[in-house]
C-alpha cells in the first residue's frame, strides 16, 4: 500500500477540507463566518462542559450516579437535559433562518448550500432530538409513578434508548464541526438527497442519525406500552390511570408502528446510497413515491406522536389548577384513542399533489378532516374542566390558555390544507410551514414546557420560579404568533418554503414582524435558562420536600420530592381515578404501612454508554467510509449485549429496614409541614403539603 | 381454569414457578417486538409488489430468469421442520424433561436452521450468476431487500440457539433462562411465518406473472 492508500484505509473520507473554520479563513464571507461560529461554540460548549464538571469535582457522581444508572427518574432527566441543550440549537437555527429572510431580498447574508443545511438541521433536531426526547423524558419521569409502578418493565432497554437518541443528537452536533449535513430537509426526499445529487457525507448523516435514534424510540415506545399493560398498582385499571398515562399508551402504540416505516425508508435510503440499490433513483426501474409514501407513513403519526403527550400534559394541568375532577373522562380517552388511530389513515395529505388521481386524494382529504372532530372533542372537554373551577392563572394555566386559542387555529388552517383544492393552492409555501409550527408550538412545544413547569418539583423538590415561568410562557406565546401568523400571509403572497431570498420587495414588512417574533422566542429560551439558574440560587426558598406542591391528584404526588429511587415504600392501592386527591380528601393519604418489605431494583450498568459511544463511531465510520473502524464498532456492540445476558445477577436488594427508616423519616416531615392553601402555592411557605379546601375560602392565612 | 394462561404462545405453566410469572411481562414485551418487525416485513413485501413491473425490471432478467423453484422448495421444507423441532425444544422445557431432551432438539434446529441458510446461499449465489443482482433494477433492489432481511434473522436466531445452548450448560435452567427460550421460540416461529409469506408472493407469485 502507497502512503495515500494507508491514509485513505485509516480516516476514509475525511480530509483537512471537512473542518469549516479553514474555507472560512480562506474565504471568510458572512455565510462562512455564521459556519465557522456555530462550528466553535460547538467546540467550545463541549470543553467549557468538561470543564464545568471538572471544576464540580462531579465526573465520578457523573458516571456513577447518572450515565450508568437504570433508574427511570433520572434516564428520564436525562432525556430533559439532552432536548433543551438541543433546543437551544434549535431555536436559534430559527433564529438565523428568519434573520436571512428579513434581510433576504436580493440576497441576504447566508449562501444556499447554507441556507439549506439549516433548515435541514433545524427540522431533524427539532423532532428528534427536541420534542421526542422531551416526550420520552417526561414520560419516563412521570407515567410509572402515575401508575404506582417501581420501575419501566424493561430498565435496561431504557437506559439503552436513551444512548441510541444521544447517539443521534451526537451525531448531528459532530456535523456542525465535520463536513455539512444534508442540505435535503428533515424529509429528505431522494432522488435529491441520493448519490446523483449529494455525493457528499451530508445526506448520509442524516440517514444514521434517523436509523440509530430511530431504533432508540422504537424500544421506548416498546417499554412504555408493556409498562402502561404490565406494571401498574393494585387496584389501578386502564380506566382508573391518569390521563396522561393513557396518551402515553396512545403514544407508544404509534412509536411502535410507525417507527418502522422510517427505518425501513432511511435503510433503503442507505441501501442506495452504499450498496449501489435502486429503490429511489430516477434510473433503473427505481420509485422516490415509495420513499414519499414510507417517509409520510411515518411522519403524519409522528405528528401526533407528538401532540397526544402534550394533550396529556393539558389533560392534568387543567385539572390540577382548576380544582376539578377532569370533564368528560371517557370521551378524552376514546378521542385519544380515535386519533391514535386515524392517524394512520391520512398520510397522503402531505402530497396530494404528487400526482394522485383526484378521488384518491378525497378520501385522504376526508380522513384528515375527520381528525378535527375527536380533537375538537378534547377542547370542549378542557374548557368543561375549567368551567366552575377555582382556576389558578400560573404558569401551566397561561400555556393552557394560549393553547386554547393558537392551537385551535393551527387546526383550522389545517383542516383548510386537508382540502386537496387548497392544498393545490398553498402546498410548499410558507403558508403550510405557519401552519405546522401552529400546531407543534402552541400544541407540543406549550404542553411539553408546562409539564416541565409542572413536574420539575417532583423531580428536583423545589419549583421553578414562578415570575420567570410566566415571563416564558408569554415570550413563547406572542413570540410565536408574531413570528408565524405573518407567514400565512406571505403563503398567501405566494412565497415557496425553503428560499433563501425573494425578489418581491412586498414580502420584506411581513418578513421584518416575523424576525421581531423570532427576537421574542429567543428570549424565551434566554429566560428558560435564566428561570432554571434563579430557580436554583433560591432553592431553599421554593423547596417542596413534602412532594404536593400544586394540590395534585394523581399517584405521582403522592410520594416525597424527589421520590426515593423505589417510588413508593409500599406499592400504592388504587381505589378511584384521582386516587391521591380521593385520598387526600377520606384521609387515606400519608399513612404508615403496616409493614415494610424488601424492595429489588435493577443494578447500574455500563451498556447504555457503551452503546452510545460506540454508535457514535459507527454512524461517524458510516459516515466518512472508515470501514474498520465501523466493523470495530459493531463488534464491540454486539459482544457488549451478548456479554451482558451472561450476567445474571441484575438487581440488587435496599432491605426493609431501610426503606422504613426513609418513609418514616419522610412521614415525619410531613406532619411537621404546615399545609398551604392554592392561592398561596406560589409562595415560600409552600412545602408540599397542599391543605385541605372543602369552602371556597375558608380564611387560611396565606 | 386450571392453569392461569398469562400470555398468548405457549405457557410455561404454573409448575414452574417464578419464571411461569416472569415470563409474562418479558414474553408480551417480546410479543410487542415482533409486531414492530412485523411492519418492517410488511413494509418490504408493499415495496416488493409495487416493484414487480415492467417498470420496476427495468429490461432487466425477471423473476422467472432467476428463481429456482427446487431449491426454494427445500428451504422450505428445511425451515419448516426446524418449526417443528423448536415446539419439540419448548414441549421439553414445559415438560421438564431436563437440559437434555431440549438441547438435543435445539441443536437438530440449529443444524436445520444453518442448512436453510446454506440453501439460500446457494440460491442467492446461482440469482447472482444470472444477473439478479440489486444493483441491476428496482425490482432486484427490492428482492434483495426483503428475502436477505429475513435470511439475517434467521442468522441471527441461529446465533441465539448457540447462546442459548452454552447458558444452559452455564446456568442450568435458571428462570431467565427458560424465559429466554420461550421468546426464542416465538422468534423462530415468527420467521416461518415470514418465510410462508415470502414463498406464496415472492416466489409463487412469480409463477404467475
Ligand atoms: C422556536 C422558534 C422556531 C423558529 C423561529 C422556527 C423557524 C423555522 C424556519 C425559518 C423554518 C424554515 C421554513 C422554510 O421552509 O422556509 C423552519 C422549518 C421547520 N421547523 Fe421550525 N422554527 C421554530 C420552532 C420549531 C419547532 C419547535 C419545531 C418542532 C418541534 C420546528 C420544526 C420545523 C420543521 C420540521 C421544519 C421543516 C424543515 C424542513 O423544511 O425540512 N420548528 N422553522
Ligand atoms: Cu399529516
Amino acid at each position: 500500500m502507497n502512503p495515500d492508500d494507508t491514509i485513505h484505509w485509516l480516516i476514509g473520507r475525511l480530509g483537512v477540507s471537512s473542518l469549516p473554520i479553514l474555507p472560512a479563513i480562506e474565504n471568510p464571507t458572512a455565510s462562512e463566518l455564521v459556519g465557522a461560529g456555530a462550528a466553535s461554540v460547538a467546540i467550545f460548549g463541549a470543553i467549557g462542559a468538561v470543564i464545568f464538571i471538572t471544576w464540580l469535582g462531579a465526573w465520578k457522581t457523573l458516571w456513577f450516579d447518572w450515565l450508568t444508572s437504570t433508574d427511570h427518574k433520572r434516564i428520564g432527566i436525562m432525556y430533559i437535559v439532552l432536548a433543551l441543550v438541543m433546543l437551544a440549537r434549535g431555536v436559534i437555527e430559527g433564529v438565523v433562518m428568519r434573520t436571512q429572510q428579513a434581510f433576504g431580498l436580493d440576497g441576504g447574508f447566508l449562501a444556499p448550500d447554507h441556507f439549506g443545511e439549516l433548515f435541514t438541521t433545524h427540522g431533524t433536531i427539532m423532532i428528534f432530538f427536541v420534542a421526542m426526547p422531551l416526550i420520552a423524558g417526561i414520560a419516563n419521569y412521570v407515567m410509572p409513578l402515575q401508575i404506582g409502578a417501581r420501575d419501566m418493565s424493561f430498565p435496561v432497554m431504557n437506559q439503552i434508548s436513551l444512548g441510541l437518541t444521544a447517539t443521534g443528537a451526537a451525531l448531528i452536533m459532530i456535523s456542525l464541526v465535520i463536513a455539512q449535513f444534508s442540505t435535503g430537509s428533515w424529509a429528505a426526499y431522494p432522488p435529491y438527497t441520493g448519490l446523483d445529487f449529494q455525493p457528499g457525507p451530508g445526506p448520509d448523516y442524516w440517514i444514521w442519525t434517523i436509523i440509530l435514534a430511530g431504533i432508540g424510540t422504537t424500544m421506548s415506545g416498546i417499554n412504555f406500552a408493556v409498562t402502561i399493560y404490565k406494571e401498574r398498582a393494585p387496584g389501578m385499571t386502564l380506566f382508573r390511570m391518569p390521563l396522561f398515562t393513557w396518551t402515553m399508551l396512545c403514544t407508544s402504540i404509534i412509536m411502535i408502528f410507525a417507527l418502522p416505516p422510517l427505518t425501513v425508508a432511511a435503510l433503503m435510503q442507505a441501501a442506495d446510497r452504499y450498496l449501489d440499490f435502486h429503490f429511489f433513483t430516477n434510473d433503473l426501474g427505481g420509485n422516490m413515491m415509495n420513499y414519499v409514501n414510507l417517509f409520510w407513513l411515518f411522519g403524519h403519526p409522528e405528528v401526533y406522536l407528538l401532540v397526544i403527550p402534550a394533550y396529556g400534559v393539558f389533560s392534568e394541568t387543567i385539572a390540577t389548577f382548576s380544582g376539578k375532577r377532569l370533564f368528560g373522562y371517557n370521551s378524552l380517552v376514546f378521542a385519544t384513542m380515535a386519533i391514535a388511530v386515524l392517524s394512520f389513515s391520512v398520510w397522503l395529505h402531505h402530497f396530494f399533489t404528487m400526482g394522485q388521481s383526484a378521488n384518491v386524494n378525497i378520501a385522504f382529504g376526508i380522513a384528515s378532516m375527520c381528525i378535527a372532530v375527536p380533537t375538537g372533542v378534547k377542547i370542549y372537554d378542557w374548557m368543561a374542566t375549567m368551567y366552575r373551577g377555582r382556576i389558578r392563572m400560573s404558569v401551566p394555566m397561561i400555556y393552557a390558555i394560549g393553547f386554547f386559542y393558537l392551537f385551535t387555529v393551527g387546526g383550522l388552517t389545517g383542516v383548510m390544507l386537508a382540502n386537496p383544492t387548497i392544498s393545490y393552492q398553498v402546498h410548499n409555501t410558507l403558508f403550510l410551514v405557519a401552519h405546522f409550527h401552529n400546531v407543534i408550538i402552541p400544541g407540543v412545544v406549550f404542553g411539553l414546557m408546562s409539564g416541565y413547569f409542572y413536574w420539575f418539583p417532583k423531580a428536583f423538590g423545589f419549583r421553578l420560579h414562578e415570575g420567570w415561568g410566566r415571563a416564558i410562557a408569554l415570550f413563547w406565546i406572542f413570540g410565536f404568533s408574531f413570528t408565524f401568523f405573518p407567514l400565512y400571509v406571505l403563503g398567501f403572497m405566494g412565497m415557496p418554503r425553503r428560499s433563501v431570498s425573494y425578489t418581491n420587495p412586498a414580502f420584506e414588512p411581513w418578513m421584518m414582524v416575523a424576525l421581531f417574533g423570532a427576537g421574542l422566542i429567543f428570549a424565551a429560551l434566554v429566560s428558560l435558562f435564566i428561570q432554571l439558574r434563579v430557580s436554583i440560587r433560591d432553592r431553599e426558598n421554593l423547596a417542596v420536600p413534602v412532594g404536593d406542591p400544586w394540590n395534585g391528584r394523581t399517584l405521582e404526588w403522592s410520594t416525597s420530592s424527589p421520590p426515593p429511587h423505589y417510588n413508593f415504600a409500599v406499592p400504592p392501592t388504587v381505589e378511584d381515578r384521582d386516587d391521591f386527591a380521593d385520598a387526600k380528601a377520606k384521609g387515606r393519604a400519608y399513612q404508615e404501612p403496616d409493614a415494610y418489605e424488601d424492595i429489588e431494583v435493577p443494578e447500574n450498568t455500563p451498556i447504555g454508554m457503551i452503546i452510545c459511544v460506540f454508535g457514535t463511531l459507527l454512524g461517524f465510520a458510516l459516515v466518512f467510509y472508515i470501514w474498520w473502524l465501523a466493523l470495530v464498532s459493531a463488534v464491540v456492540i454486539v459482544v457488549a449485549i451478548i456479554a451482558r445476558t451472561f450476567n445474571l445477577s441484575t438487581t440488587r436488594t435496599i432491605p426493609a429496614a431501610e426503606v422504613a427508616e426513609e418513609h418514616r423519616a419522610w412521614l415525619a416531615q410531613v406532619r411537621a409541614t404546615k399545609a398551604v392553601t392554592r392561592e398561596a402555592e406560589t409562595k415560600s411557605t409552600n412545602h408540599g403539603l397542599a391543605g385541605l379546601e372543602t369552602a371556597p375560602s375558608d380564611g387560611e392565612p396565606a | 381454569m386450571k392453569h392461569p394462561i398469562l400470555h398468548p404462545g405457549m405457557n410455561l405453566g404454573p409448575h414452574h414457578g417464578q419464571a411461569h410469572y416472569d415470563a409474562e411481562r418479558v414474553t408480551f414485551g417480546f410479543w410487542v417486538f415482533l409486531m414492530s418487525d412485523l411492519i418492517i416485513f410488511g413494509l418490504m413485501f408493499a415495496t416488493y409488489v409495487t416493484m414487480a413491473n415492467p417498470t420496476g425490471l427495468a429490461g432487466g432478467p425477471g423473476p422467472k430468469d432467476a428463481y429456482d423453484l427446487t431449491n426454494v422448495y427445500a428451504q422450505t421444507m428445511v425451515l419448516l421442520v426446524s418449526s417443528v423441532t423448536f415446539g419439540m425444544a419448548s414441549l421439553a422445557m414445559r415438560f421438564e424433561r431436563g437440559s437434555g431432551p431440549i438441547t438435543l432438539w435445539l441443536c437438530i434446529t440449529l443444524a436445520l436452521g444453518l442448512g436453510f441458510l446454506t440453501l439460500e446461499l446457494l440460491d442467492f449465489s446461482n440469482m447472482v450468476e444470472a444477473g439478479a443482482v440489486p444493483s441491476r433494477s428496482g425490482f432486484w433492489s427490492s428482492f434483495w431487500g426483503l428475502v436477505p432481511l429475513h435470511g439475517l434473522h434467521v442468522f441471527v436466531g441461529c446465533l441465539w440457539i448457540s447462546i442459548m445452548m452454552i447458558q444452559m450448560r452455564i446456568f442450568g435452567l435458571a428462570p431467565v433462562i427458560k424465559t429466554r427460550i420461550l421468546r426464542l421460540g416465538l422468534f423462530w416461529h415468527f420467521l416461518d411465518l415470514i418465510w410462508i409469506g415470502i414463498f406464496t408472493i415472492v416466489y409463487l407469485g412469480a409463477l404467475s406473472s
